[in-house]
């Protein structure tokens, strides 16, 4: 264990004064549709990533979180705006410049059946990015540092020449795990881990990720819908809704004292376990999600949200600081 | 499987990763290897290669008696000199048109040359016909439709309209034209090679490129795209491979298109000329005898017959095994 | 006795044949459903749960088949109807809605003719023209907006959670006794799924209709249900009023499986979990079938399988421990 957890605690306690490691500048990735249209999937994003944290990016499908995730890695390129990598532009760079960089950068897929290529040996799917990289100089020492990896994430070192489909769920997850922590990296991405794990298993996976990041000091961007999740694994939260940001905060923070309304409605809307909550007032959001390719104007959470006015119609709120370093983008807080 | 085993150091002896809370702990390694054991088993990968050949033969007699089939053709054809109780082009006038005696199994042709002997022979043509020029056009249509599916935009534009130019056009008569102009200057199996390699590429890169487009947006593609691995690695370590199963299947499916092109090519003449022996030529000359000798033109049509329909059965087998979703249900 | 509840599924076996050995998907599953409550099957994917459901409108897929026991709909047996009458019953007095409401909807017919198709094919429309009617009442009520011009929409030109209120308007629209909802809202985003949990909640209010929810989500039976059933590799494992379930949990497995969810509370360092993974349902053995993953297992839970029995009144527990109490 490199750092304890009260060490950890500490620093991320000051997070603020901590280094930025990864920092999005008015970030835009435009997709174009068969039919010619137009998806604003991210619509400049200003973010920070702090080395150390876990910051956790919320919202329902389509709000543009996996393609932020994605673009911060250099795995989409930009429309506009760019990514800096300890104070490094990385969006513009070519590839083979990217690739020295990039080591530092791996993700973790949401699904495990899908992200591990079927006809690959669980040593060789891990062993991946040793090779590509060179950073063992014999087969032997590959395997070595591959079974190393493997008591690691907790999948036993006899299964290093099956292959993937013949594993549950959970063990290809933690196999997809051990991939990405191959090559040390300082920062991990995690696009919805555990969102097609059952329960049970989910927590074991969950836990082995938190675990990790104490033990190898990782700084996690940590994709999620399951706001109990979040609050479990997250440092820092950033709500996204239809491509842009619209709040964020420390967690404890915003789980307790959400400002932008859309934060309200879905802390609200998560179905919770336990009965006795049932009769608590539950304020259900009107409508539908509105479509990437037509955005509304101003305020894009206008249309679903009860306070809108002319105001929110006319005028894009701006990410602000509301204090303590909580930012929300709504002209009502 | 337990014997590979023996080589892989054992960690599971070991203290599991685990922290001091005792939370988090890694499941139950006796447990895990037990439902692993039990998933390989189901998906019978626990038994030996023997084995699994047998339970594939039980599961589709019918490619496993094409696979014999095919096996027996080619294994006919290479011993074909020893085996021929004649030679390619004997001739033996006094024996015109005899038909199927112990003398010759399967008669003799016109000019009293021994069917039988001919048909091996033929056989050597036809396999190699079937063979090559498949291969050929495989390889060409596999780098093309993998070229084309994942880089996109102009490459795949180009390519796939070359490729609807060579489709729309009727292969046949496009095997004439190469043959015509060709054929002065080279040998008529080879301009045959050329010609069917040539017409045959369009449909594998077709196939190729849209598994391609499917693959490409797999995320274990996006894993090692992110991993850092080049764009040659991604197509040939993992698009290819994950491509095999059809491409196993378009290539069965291939060579007896091949024969048969083959086949009517000499029959009209123009494909492979006497006195070489090929089935489609030996159905041919046998024209003008079909009613006085009909086994001249059945012996190589069945002939024919029995090697497509093998490869079409075998192509339809691997297919079931091959592909690992039918496989599992 | 039977019209006590509007559905009372009694000892069902429902096993499917592979060729590597049979599967008991099912392996003795009871299950009441009185009238205008919502029952909850929970479960963790593979546990049978769906199969259940399945077994009940007979859309069981080969190699599967129903091999005992009995589906009593408002007293009447299904089990050995020919598949002729079933398909009378089903759509009219049960129907089901699923969880991935794009695929269970014909793409090239529009939404609202799908919908007409039902009642007509029940004859619970005079013509088309009442039908459409109806059709459209029903949108209404599923909350719909917009109904008439959503009525000629395809199924794609729909959001996922407008789908899902397609899907159960056409599930409703024949006024069924009783709605078997498989995993309904996992598809949808949080905002959408209170939507839908709402939506389903009042139409049971309303209709006095029961309801059969499917789902692996404790959060989703917290919310809605009032008694619910744990099923573990083909078995019931517990079943309580889902109060009793969350306050008084008895089973290890459903105390397991509450612990290891997230909560919104507290800032534990490390989730507590279930080790081990879900059993082969291909190769069962004798005992209980949770034994490899449970803490208090002994020699004997490994030996013999425990039966259900009444904890107190209304909650059974399948555990040996329950059994020493002397309850």
């Amino acid at each position: 264990m490199m750092l304890s957890f009260d060490d950890r605690e500490i620093s991320a306690a000051g997070l603020e004064g901590g280094e930025i490691l990864l920092r999005a500048e008015k970030l835009t990735k435009h997709f174009r549709t068969a039919k010619r249209k137009i998806v604003q999937a991210v619509s400049e994003v200003d973010l920070a990533v702090y080395r150390g944290e876990t910051l956790a990016l919320v919202g329902e499908s389509g709000c543009g979180k996996s393609t932020l995730a994605r673009t911060l890695i250099h795995l989409i390129r930009p429309t506009s705006g760019s990514v800096f990598y300890k104070g490094q532009e990385i969006s513009a760079m070519k590839e083979k410049e990217f690739k020295p960089i990039g080591r530092n950068m791996q993700m973790v897929f949401q699904d495990p059946y899908a992200s591990l290529d079927p006809r690959m040996t669980v040593r060789d799917i891990i062993a991946e990015p040793l090779v590509t990289h060179g950073v063992c100089s014999s087969k032997k020492e590959t395997t070595e540092l591959v079974l190393t990896l493997m008591e690691r994430v907790g999948v036993p070192g006899e299964f290093l020449m099956r292959y993937p489909h013949q594993f549950s769920g959970g063990q290809r997850q933690r196999i997809g795990i051990a991939r990405a922590i191959a090559l040390n990296p300082e920062l991990l991405i995690c696009d919805e881990p555990v969102s097609a794990l059952d329960v049970s298993v989910q927590s074991q996976v969950l836990n082995l990720l938190k675990k990790l990041k104490i033990d190898m000091n990782l700084t996690t961007v940590f994709i999620g819908h399951d706001l109990s999740v979040i609050h479990f694994i997250a440092d820092r939260v950033a709500v996204m809704f239809l491509g842009r940001i619209c709040e964020i905060a420390k967690k404890e923070e915003l789980f307790s004292r959400p400002l932008h309304p859309y934060t309200g409605y879905l802390l609200n809307a998560i179905p919770l376990a336990d009965p006795h909550l049932r009769g608590k007032e539950r304020i259900v959001l009107k409508g539908e999600i509105p479509s990437p390719v037509n955005p509304p104007s101003g305020c894009c959470f206008r249309t679903r949200c009860p306070y809108a006015d002319e105001l929110c119609a006319k005028v894009r709120p701006e990410l602000t600081d509301k204090g303590d370093g909580h930012l929300a983008a709504c002209h009502h807080v | 499987m337990a014997k590979k085993l023996d080589n892989i150091p054992k960690t599971s002896g070991r203290a599991p990763v685990t922290d001091e809370s005792g939370h988090g702990e890694p499941p139950s390694t006796e447990e895990e290897r037990k439902h692993i054991e039990d998933l390989a088993a189901e998906i019978g990968e626990a038994d030996g290669p023997k084995e699994k050949l047998i339970r594939l033969c039980r599961q589709n007699p019918l490619a496993a008696i094409s696979a014999a089939v095919i096996l027996a053709v080619i294994i006919l054809a290479i011993l074909a000199p020893a085996i021929a109780p004649y030679k390619e082009a004997e001739q033996n006038l006094k024996a015109r048109l005899s038909p199927p005696s112990a003398e010759h199994l399967l008669g003799t042709d016109e000019l009293g040359r021994d069917v039988f002997t001919r048909i091996l022979y033929g056989a050597r043509v036809s396999l190699v016909i079937g063979i090559i020029p498949s291969a050929i056009s495989l390889f060409i249509g596999i780098i093309l439709g993998l070229a084309a599916g994942y880089f996109g935009g102009f490459v795949d534009y180009l390519i796939m309209r070359l490729a609807d130019v060579m489709l729309s056009f009727p292969s046949l008569l496009l095997c004439m034209v190469i043959m015509y102009t060709l054929g002065r200057y080279a040998n008529s199996i080879l301009c045959m090679f050329a010609a069917l390699a040539l017409v045959g590429w369009a449909s594998v890169s077709r196939v190729v490129r849209s598994q391609t487009l499917s693959l490409k947006e797999t995320e274990y593609v996006e894993a090692a795209k992110s991993i850092g691995v080049s764009k040659g690695k991604i197509m040939f370590r993992h698009i290819l491979p994950n491509c095999i199963p059809s491409i196993i299947v378009l290539y069965t499916l291939n060579v007896p298109s091949c024969i048969l092109s083959e086949s009517t090519l000499s029959f009209l003449g123009i494909g492979v000329q006497p006195p070489a022996a090929s089935w489609g030529l030996m159905v041919n000359q046998s024209k003008q005898f079909l009613f006085s000798s009909p086994w001249l033109a059945l012996a190589p049509a069945i002939a024919i017959m029995v090697v497509v329909l093998a490869f079409n059965f075998l192509g339809d087998g691997l297919r079931d095994v091959l592909d690992p979703y039918l496989q599992k249900q | 006795m039977s019209e006590e509840f509007v559905l009372d599924v009694r000892d069902l076996r429902t096993s499917f044949l592979t060729n590597k050995g049979v599967v008991r998907a099912v392996n003795g599953v009871d299950i009441a459903v009185p009238p205008g409550k919502i029952v909850g099957l929970v479960g963790e994917s593979g546990c049978g749960k769906s199969m259940t459901a399945k077994s009940v409108m007979g859309l069981v897929p080969y190699p599967g088949r129903v091999e005992s026991g009995s589906i009593r709909l408002d007293g009447r047996e299904l089990v050995g109807l020919k598949d002729k009458e079933l398909r009378k019953i089903c759509g009219n007095d049960v129907s089901m809605i699923f969880q991935e409401p794009m695929t269970s909807l014909n793409p090239v017919l529009k939404v609202g003719r799908q919908v007409r198709e039902v009642l007509l094919k029940h004859k619970k429309a005079k013509d088309k023209d009442d039908a459409k009617s109806q059709v459209l009442e029903m949108f209404e009520r599923v909350g719909i907006p917009e109904a008439g011009q959503r009525y000629d929409a395809y199924p794609h030109e729909l959001s996922g959670g407008l789908r899902q209120r397609v899907m159960i308007a056409m599930a409703m629209v024949c006024h069924p006794k009783l709605l078997i909802a498989d995993e309904p809202t996992t598809a949808l985003d949080v905002t959408i799924e209170a939507q839908i949990l709402d939506l389903m909640k009042k139409l049971c209010e309303e209709e006095g209709m029961s309801v059969l929810i499917i789902t692996h989500n404790m959060g989703v039976v917290a919310e809605i249900c009032d008694y619910v059933y744990v099923m573990y590799a083909g078995r019931i494992v517990e079943s309580a009023p889902v109060f009793d379930l969350f306050d008084h949990t008895e089973h290890p497995y459903t105390r397991g499986l509450l612990l290891s969810i997230p909560r919104m509370t507290g800032n534990p360092e490390f989730l507590s979990t279930i080790p081990g993974v879900v059993p082969n349902m291909l190769h069962l053995k004798e005992g209980c079938a949770f034994s490899n993953r449970c803490a208090h297992a002994s020699d004997r839970c490994r030996r013999e399988t425990p039966g259900i029995a009444e904890v107190r009144e209304g909650h059974a527990c399948r555990c040996f421990l329950h059994e020493q109490k002397g309850c």
